[in-house]
């Protein structure tokens, strides 16, 4: 055993005793202790991946001393590497992005509590990426879902509480359904590790006995994890949920914690119940549907919200829908591509949440259409930002959801039965989401009208920064001068008393600029990446 | 279906096999009471209350399979260490993280809970909804 085998473990271990030393930190210390975990378990699962792809096999790990049937195990290969080292780098870049909103929204006595959220939120998606065991996933399920409340009801205003609240019943009927999915399924096989349950299963199926209880062992636990994740009729907590958190919370629930579901019950159809019986019992027809109705439903929901995150929010509802989409045309093709949009997904969605921070600021911290008008000129790298994610999602060539939608439509045109619907869905989809978030980008780059009719408003505390674009003179001050983004500085200018736009705070820049980087990398040089995804789902049988 | 197709002597085999198993079928029947309440109950501390049914009949479910008639408590005392001597070991320590999960989901379910009753003096999950939708709006 090399010294890299250790690493799954370690990791897990890291971020959560980061997190028990949190506890004694000061906000600051807590914030550099937990980005510090970030960053050590982040090169260690991309060491893991890099050593799985160069012996190109997966690994177990014996947790303790009891050999396998008994005891407790970890298993690393290609995609667990994979999705670790993604999340890891998904995780850093929100939490950096999102640092000084953190310091303002957070009360202070509170903000190393936040971190410490962060880091058990960290373990907690490590160990369902690496786990080889159910009960211990569903264990770490628990804290995955006490971590996420923790991060949404942390900023302490009565919608968040809502939100936490609302959050926690949903979260509760999901793992509920998926406890009795694994009470029912222990009870059938006699394992709780997934390799020996496999094959149990497979002496089961060969047998033909338990056809019922294995279907309802099944359906349990594809429902229970698609309501923990939010797919479409499930979907009533998201809005809120990721909504009014703060952004770094909304940016690690929407792009990471929803992902760890997916990427548990992909781990279960796999490695437990036999991707073949799955197919078999037709519930991804089931799960293929109710995709298919997310990814329209979540973006009329989307078009018709007026709120920039909650609109984001309703977004997230149409690419979850994409990636049961995926898992529902049960081919490994569709698989794949499930998989790749799970990346696509984390990234571009912080990316997001990340950069409508920046927009809003500078308008006043009002979310509509009408104040966002021409905030990208307020804050050019987060309109940028937006701009690019916006995109990638609506599916622009070079960047990654251009892929996701590429795999999609190649997945479809190998399952006959699915093919039309898959198409359709996609076409229509895509339409939908380039509604919105092209209108939404359109908005952010129109002239200043917008700008000049909040300013117009007494009482808003930022209205300085924009009342130069108001006043006519200053205006074409502006103009002539070549420059279109120095309202704020003329607003100064003009006005003393008013408070001075925020300077460039340069870690959340950076956060932007690196997630644009990730979306190009995964749009231009995806073959690696699908070529590691679909060698890590053949690593699972 | 297929317990709907069965008519008289089948109805009757049924009925018998979910007698003999009735401890598994109360768990299930406590379970979808207790998701029933969680879903659909407007009261919050119901809420919690139907969380905690749901959860204890998994640990009922648990601890009947676990089970074995005529054995003893898997804790070695007079020396016997075969193990067809006592009953399964593993859903008893399934059954008891289970216990420690909820306990701290339920803790958190109730801090909640008391934040929120502190803010709009009521229980009501709708009511409180819509006295933050009215928040929102003034």
């Amino acid at each position: 055993m090399t010294l890299v085998q250790n690493f799954p473990f370690f990791s897990i271990i890291i971020a959560m005793f980061s997190g028990i030393l949190s506890s004694v930190l000061t906000g600051k210390q807590a914030r550099n202790l937990s980005l510090a975990a970030i960053v050590v378990t982040t090169a260690m699962s991309a060491m893991v991946l890099a050593f799985c792809l160069e012996t190109g096999q997966s690994y177990t790990y014996m947790m303790g001393h009891f050999p396998a049937p008994w005891g407790n195990e970890i298993r690393a290969g290609v995609l667990e590497g994979l999705t670790a080292l993604m999340f890891g780098i998904v995780m850093f870049l929100s939490v950096a992005g999102g640092m000084r909103h953190t310091f303002q929204d957070v009360e202070h006595s509170k903000i190393n509590l936040f971190y410490i959220m962060i880091d058990l939120m960290l373990s907690s998606l490590l160990a369902l990426v690496y786990t080889n065991d159910l009960f211990t996933a569903y264990v770490f399920v628990e804290i995955n879902t006490i971590a996420g409340c923790g991060l949404i009801m942390i900023r302490q205003i009565g919608r968040s509480f809502t939100a936490a609240i609302r959050y926690m019943i949903m979260s509760q009927l999901g793992s509920g359904l998926f406890l009795i999915g694994l009470t029912l399924l222990y009870d059938v096989t006699g394992h709780l590790l997934m390799s020996p349950a496999r094959e149990a299963v497979a002496a089961i199926e060969a047998a033909g006995s338990y056809e019922i209880p294995m279907l309802v062992i099944l359906a349990v636990i594809s429902v229970g994890l698609a309501i923990k994740s939010g797919l479409y009729p499930f979907h009533s907590w998201i809005p809120y949920t990721y909504g009014y958190a703060t952004p770094t919370a909304s940016a690690v629930l929407s792009g990471l914690v929803s992902k760890g579901y997916i990427f548990l019950l992909i781990k279960i159809f796999y490695r437990v119940l036999g991707q073949e019986n799955v197919i078999a019992s037709r519930i991804v027809n089931v799960l293929f549907l109710f995709g298919l109705a997310g990814m329209i439903l979540g973006s009329v929901h989307a078009i018709l919200e007026r709120d920039l995150r909650r609109m984001i929010a309703y977004s997230s509802v149409a690419q979850i829908g994409y990636i049961y989409m995926g898992i529902g045309l049960g081919t490994q093709a569709g698989m794949v591509a499930a998989v790749f949009h799970i990346f696509t997904h984390s990234a571009t969605k912080a990316l997001l949440f990340i950069s409508a921070v920046g927009l809003y600021q500078v308008s006043g911290n009002k979310k509509d259409y009408v104040s966002l008008r021409g905030a990208a000129y307020r804050n050019p790298l987060a309109g940028l930002g937006f701009a690019v994610g916006s995109l990638s999602m609506v599916g622009f060539p070079m960047l990654s959801g251009f892929i996701s939608k590429l795999l999609f439509a190649t997945a479809a045109l190998q399952s006959p039965h699915k093919m039309m619907l898959t198409l359709m869905g996609l076409a229509v989809s895509t339409v939908l989401n380039a509604i919105y978030f092209l209108r939404m980008v359109i908005t952010l780059y129109r002239g200043g009208e917008g700008a000049g009719a909040e300013s117009g408003e007494p009482g808003v505390q930022r209205a300085g920064e924009t009342s130069g674009v108001r006043d006519p003179a200053a205006r074409r001050a502006g103009e002539t001068s070549g420059v279109r983004d120095p309202a704020g500085r003329q607003a100064g200018e003009n006005s003393g008393t008013c408070v001075q736009p925020a300077a460039p705070y340069w870690p959340a820049r950076l956060a932007v600029i690196c997630f644009i980087l990730l979306n190009l990398f995964l749009g231009l040089m995806s073959q690696p990446v699908v070529q590691a995804i679909a060698d890590g789902l053949a690593m699972f049988d | 279906m297929h317990f709907i197709r069965c008519s008289g002597k089948g109805a009757y085999k049924v009925a018998a096999n979910l007698l003999y198993n009735i401890e598994e079928t109360t768990a299930i029947i406590l379970f979808g009471i207790g998701f029933t309440m969680l879903l659909l109950h407007r009261n919050l501390i119901k809420k919690i209350m139907g969380m905690n049914i749901m959860d204890t009949a998994v640990y009922l479910f648990l601890a009947s399979k676990g089970y074995i008639r005529g054995r003893m408590v898997p804790i070695v005392v007079d020396g016997i260490t075969d193990a067809s001597a006592y009953i399964n070991p593993v859903p008893s320590g399934l059954v008891l993280t289970g216990i420690v999960v909820s306990v701290s989901t339920t803790a958190l379910m109730l801090a909640l809970t008391i934040r929120l009753y502190e803010r709009y003096h009521s229980l009501d999950l709708d009511r409180i909804l819509m006295q933050v939708q009215k928040e929102e709006v003034s």
